[in-house]
């Protein structure tokens, strides 16, 4: 491919990548339309979409200010919630998972089998399989507030995570381990120190989906929760979508521009590490 | 794809013994809370869908009535073919569109990283946040011409398409990307040497090379496109409606886990076995498209 | 064996989890009771109220801190989302700590609820209550709910725009005087710098203004000419007022503030419209006068009946009666019912927390309760006491109340984007046989 460098291929390149540029741009657009809307008064959303916001229809900040204090719950809380949730659901999905998933490739006993098939079975299974019974589980174990919910989150997400983990580990070759344990080591120590450090690149795949997925979720935490106590950024946004009177549509623009924020700033710092995850993760899934 | 399936050689008496030991570390709590979170919900709501029930304490069993009501209710069947409709939609123009812009993003043009980052980036907003920012941007469209994008079915699908396009070809474009650069380049370098122009190298040397990325988007798309559910709920909640002579009504843009969500929820409580009963049905059709990729993709791995 | 050794290690597991769960969740209860005036009679139970109610959210709260500060006994209040009010409640209902005081407002929501119901017969607060109108029973004859305040709707008049338009109240008797007047306004709307009507936004958060108030006058002259039907939930409409519904809906849509093809998108303030003297009409209910005493005067408001084109109506009232039905959950600790009765009659009883709670509900039947302030509830008795009927709300039959009328909201939506007889008969389809198919369904 290098060798060949007509003029008429370079111009070809160009212009694609012109192409793509503009089509680039196009596709941020909804995000920039976020942007601009949330720096509208209210009635402007509607009427001037697209317009930039300009004289009586610029609201400064105030939509911000408005949404953070909108109805009885502050925005920051549901926030602080939904990063608690998430870290801690990703953690002990990471942890418990990849444990689970060694146990069940060394150990390999008919129970381990039983338990694989049924993460693996637990994949195809649609949330509105089971939310009315789950929601009534985790309320009776009291697995409705933030802290206790990712156990729910271990168990119901569970199944992608043992099943690219019990992939990965299959192809470790055994003769680390069996020196390990020929050194006398324990289980736990070359779990830790032998295979832990191999499963850094599954993890980091395993953790990336597990993050996109905990942060994003609606339905689960929407009806697993306890509402009158604790709220997510998404059960935060329909909520204001259904509140009594009036929609304030600058304010919910604000707080849809504040939620995607820690998203994009995320999704930069560790892009890499992202992209190559969801295509790990897509070719085990 | 690099899976072995020989188990016998994951196995290790060495290794076996010590660590079965330690059972209550290892299996236990991941075993533990997927019996809470999955295994007993899942068995109880099949138990539950042959019952007429309004909490889950109490209940009555009545077989098979709750999947008869579930059959003959028109707005579940519609929901149903609207989905099937929406799947194959989406399907073909999320893999196309994707597969497109994967295609162009390998040939070495400058800023593809940049390209790639922003198709991408979609992916990571929530559902709900989607449906949102995108009934704005419909609405403020469609509200110059004095409509929104809840007055009609054929707006309300063709914007969720948009939408679900507007997210996933990021997503299966990353897959395509791998797929492609695991192409041979000597493959590639001899479909040259041959004389082979671009077209017929694409068709003959690179699709063929990809099939199994393809494989996995397509089931991918069909199986997000056939459990969406957020997106739905926040762009047009299933408006319009079409208000039957005899007074029932079908949400118009609703899809199956929204169907079973609304009776679940805002119906009264006598509907909820239906709802259960269509959860199952639900579950079975998910359940088969996963069957059919998992053969699809194990015959794959047998011929490769 | 192994199993069973796993299986019980399980069950160990998720008993640790519970107790981790658990410990957190009743001190944080505990909590406001231990700051409690020592004085306060030892109070084992706790009242959760689970309100229906969005608006009076803030109001109740305080109510609650008030209560928990006075006695000790914890008090939690908590409001679903606008027309999530059943999903709400059968989630919560299913919940280790259900609402021990909930709302059931209706006689179909007695048939749904009514096992949960404790017969509040000869309570304290029952006896109280200074009317019968206000008292739901299941069909044994068990007291399952009773009204705690109630309000009136109708529309809102301005009256300080009606005489810059050189209108007068006293004008409007029935329909065809007051689509006169509003016709005029719109006429010369330019003009004065302002519309008849406030937007009428469909979306949620305004709909039930047309779907639930406006509906009223429909059920309500079916009441007229059948009483005994209407004795408890009709199963069936006969439909005879549509065009009556038709004629004060297409009245508030042609003469909005809003063109009346942008209405289905919603998003609009009326409050804030009819606050800032952008429209002189505004359909809603007494309620209304919390968000607007702070910009306008009691004097310039007036609340006028939904006056129709049906024969005699300029006898009409206003549409008083309450979907605010206080129930008690049988099925929770005795200590907690006993605390949430305490908690009732304290409200009607105690002069500050009722009057707070007048404030906010409107008017409470109860003997000791404080006085309104608000000057609908005025009108409301002026009406009533120059020999006018009232509309009872007939409404609150709705079957099925959120699915009928998200029917019923599409069905509109479609008949303003291209208003004629033949998407009419779509709203009249929603509408009436619309009420057959979710009464069927929900008694079936």
């Amino acid at each position: 491919m290098k060798s060949k460098t007509l003029s008429n291929e370079k111009r070809a390149k160009t212009m694609l990548t012109l192409l793509f540029t503009v089509i680039c741009l196009i596709y941020v657009l909804p995000v920039f339309f976020v942007l601009l809307n949330s720096f509208k008064v209210n009635t402007f959303v509607k009427t001037d979409t697209f317009g930039w916001p300009h004289g009586e229809s610029f609201a400064g900040f105030d939509n911000f200010i408005k949404g953070m204090t909108f109805g009885n719950y502050p925005f920051l809380k549901s926030a602080f919630y939904s990063l608690v949730i998430t870290l801690l659901s990703t953690g002990l999905i990471l942890l418990f998972t990849s444990m689970a998933a060694w146990y069940i490739s060394r150990v390999d006993s008919l129970f381990c089998r039983i338990v694989y098939f049924a993460c693996v079975f637990s994949m195809v299974v649609p949330f509105q399989m089971v939310m009315f019974t789950l929601s009534k589980t985790a309320d009776t174990l009291r697995l409705n507030t933030p802290w206790t919910i990712p156990i729910i989150y271990l168990g119901f997400g569970a199944g992608l995570a043992v099943f690219m983990f019990t992939g990965f580990v299959k192809s470790i070759p055994l003769e680390i381990e069996e020196a390990a344990a020929i050194d006398g080591c324990g289980p736990l120590r070359t779990y830790f120190s032998v295979v832990l450090p191999m499963l850094k690149p599954t993890m980091i795949s395993v953790g990336i989906l597990e993050i996109m997925w905990v942060w994003n979720d609606y339905l689960l935490p929407y009806l697993v929760l306890d509402r009158t106590k604790y709220m997510t950024i998404p059960i935060h946004i329909q909520y204001l979508k259904g509140s009594y009177g009036t929609v304030d549509l600058g304010a919910t623009m604000a707080l849809i521009l504040t939620s995607i924020i820690p998203v994009v700033v995320f999704y930069l710092t560790c892009q890499k590490h992202i992209i190559k995850g969801v295509a790990a993760g897509a070719v085990k899934g | 794809m690099k899976r072995k399936h020989d188990g016998s050689a994951v196995n290790s008496k060495l290794l076996r013994r010590p660590i079965q030991r330690c059972f209550p570390i290892f299996l236990l709590p991941m075993t533990a809370a997927f019996c809470i979170g999955f295994v007993y919900p899942f068995l109880k709501g099949l138990f539950l869908s042959f019952c007429k029930f309004k909490t889950t304490s109490k209940w009555t069993w009545i077989g098979l009535d709750n999947y008869v009501k579930a059959i003959h209710d028109s707005s579940f069947v519609y929901s149903f073919w609207y989905t099937v409709l929406f799947a194959l939609v989406t399907l073909f123009l999320i893999n196309i569109l994707a597969f497109a812009v994967a295609y162009v993003l390998t040939q070495g043009i400058k800023g593809s990283n940049l390209f790639r980052t922003v198709f991408f980036m979609p992916n990571l907003i929530g559902g709900i946040v989607l449906g949102y920012t995108w009934s704005m941007i419909f609405d403020g469209f469609l509200g110059r011409y004095g409509s929104s994008i809840i007055m009609s079915t054929k707006w309300g699908f063709w914007g969720l398409v948009i939408l679900m396009c507007w997210q996933q070809i990021g997503y299966m474009m990353i897959i395509y990307i791998a797929g492609l650069q695991a192409v041979p380049e000597d493959m590639l370098e001899a479909a040259k040497i041959d004389g082979a122009n671009k077209w017929q190298t694409l068709w003959k040397v690179t699709i063929p090379n990809v099939m199994p990325s393809i494989t996995i988007c397509t089931f991918l798309t069909l199986t997000n496109s056939f459990k969406l559910f957020d997106q739905n709920l926040a762009l047009t909640g299933g408006l319009p409606f079409i208000i039957q002579p005899d007074g029932s009504s079908i949400h118009t843009t609703e899809m199956l886990a929204l169907n079973i969500y609304n009776t679940f929820y805002s119906q009264n409580a006598s509907s909820r076995g239906t709802a259960q009963a269509k959860a199952v049905l639900f579950f079975i059709m998910v359940a088969c498209i996963g069957l059919i990729q998992l053969r699809a993709t194990r015959k794959k791995e047998v011929q490769q | 064996m192994k199993k069973t050794i796993a299986m019980l290690l399980a069950l160990v597991m998720v008993f640790a989890l519970c107790a981790c769960g658990g410990s957190s969740a009743p001190a944080a209860t505990q909590a406001p009771a231990a700051e409690a005036p020592a004085e306060a009679p030892a109070a084992e139970g706790s009242v959760y109220w689970l309100n229906f109610k969005p608006e009076s959210d803030q109001a109740l709260q305080e109510l609650a801190a008030m209560y928990t500060e006075e006695t000790g006994v914890p008090v939690k209040v908590v409001t679903a989302a606008s027309g999530t009010y059943n999903e709400t409640l059968t989630a919560e209902m299913d919940k280790s700590n259900p609402p021990t005081l909930f709302v059931v407002g209706n006689q179909a929501a007695v048939d749904t609820w009514g096992d949960y119901c404790l017969d509040l017969t000869g309570t304290p607060v029952t006896d109280e209550l200074n009317t019968n109108e206000y008292m739901l029973y299941d069909a044994d004859g068990k007291l399952c709910s009773i009204g705690y305040c109630y309000e009136c709707y109708g529309i809102i008049v301005n009256k300080a725009l009606l005489a810059k338009a050189g209108h007068d109240i006293s004008e409007i008797t029935n329909f065809e005087n007051l689509k006169a007047v509003v016709e005029d306004i719109t006429a010369r709307k330019d003009e004065l710098g302002f519309s008849a009507f406030t937007s009428a936004g469909m979306d949620g958060s305004s709909s039930w203004r047309f779907t639930g108030h406006v509906a009223n006058l429909e059920y309500y002259y079916e009441s007229v000419d059948n009483p005994d039907a209407w004795k408890s939930c009709p199963a069936e409409l006969t439909g005879a007022y549509m065009q009556n519904y038709r004629n004060l809906l297409d009245l508030m849509f042609e003469n909005s503030t809003v063109d009346r093809s942008a209405l289905a998108a919603g998003g609009f303030d009326a409050n804030a419209e009819f606050a800032n003297g952008e429209a002189a009409f505004y359909v809603n209910g007494s309620w209304a006068w919390n968000d607007l005493q702070a910009s306008m005067k009691a004097e310039d408001l007036a609340m006028i009946p939904y006056y129709c084109g049906v024969e005699g109506e300029e006898k009409a009232a206003l549409n008083c009666g309450t979907e605010n039905y206080w129930a008690v959950n049988c099925e929770a600790d005795e200590a907690d019912i006993q605390a949430t009765l305490d908690f009732m009659y304290w409200l009607v009883t105690n002069p500050a927390a009722s009057e707070k709670a007048v404030a906010t509900f409107g008017v409470m039947p109860y003997k000791q309760a404080a006085a309104s302030a608000n000057p609908f509830f005025v009108d409301a008795n002026n009406y009533l006491a120059a020999g006018n009927y009232n509309l009872w709300w007939a409404t609150n039959y709705q079957p099925n109340v959120d699915a009928y009328r998200a029917a019923l909201v599409s069905a509109i939506n479609d008949y303003n984007a291209n208003p004629s007889d033949a998407t009419w008969a779509t709203v009249e389809t929603a509408f009436v046989q619309g009420w057959a198919t979710q009464y069927a369904a929900a008694n079936g």
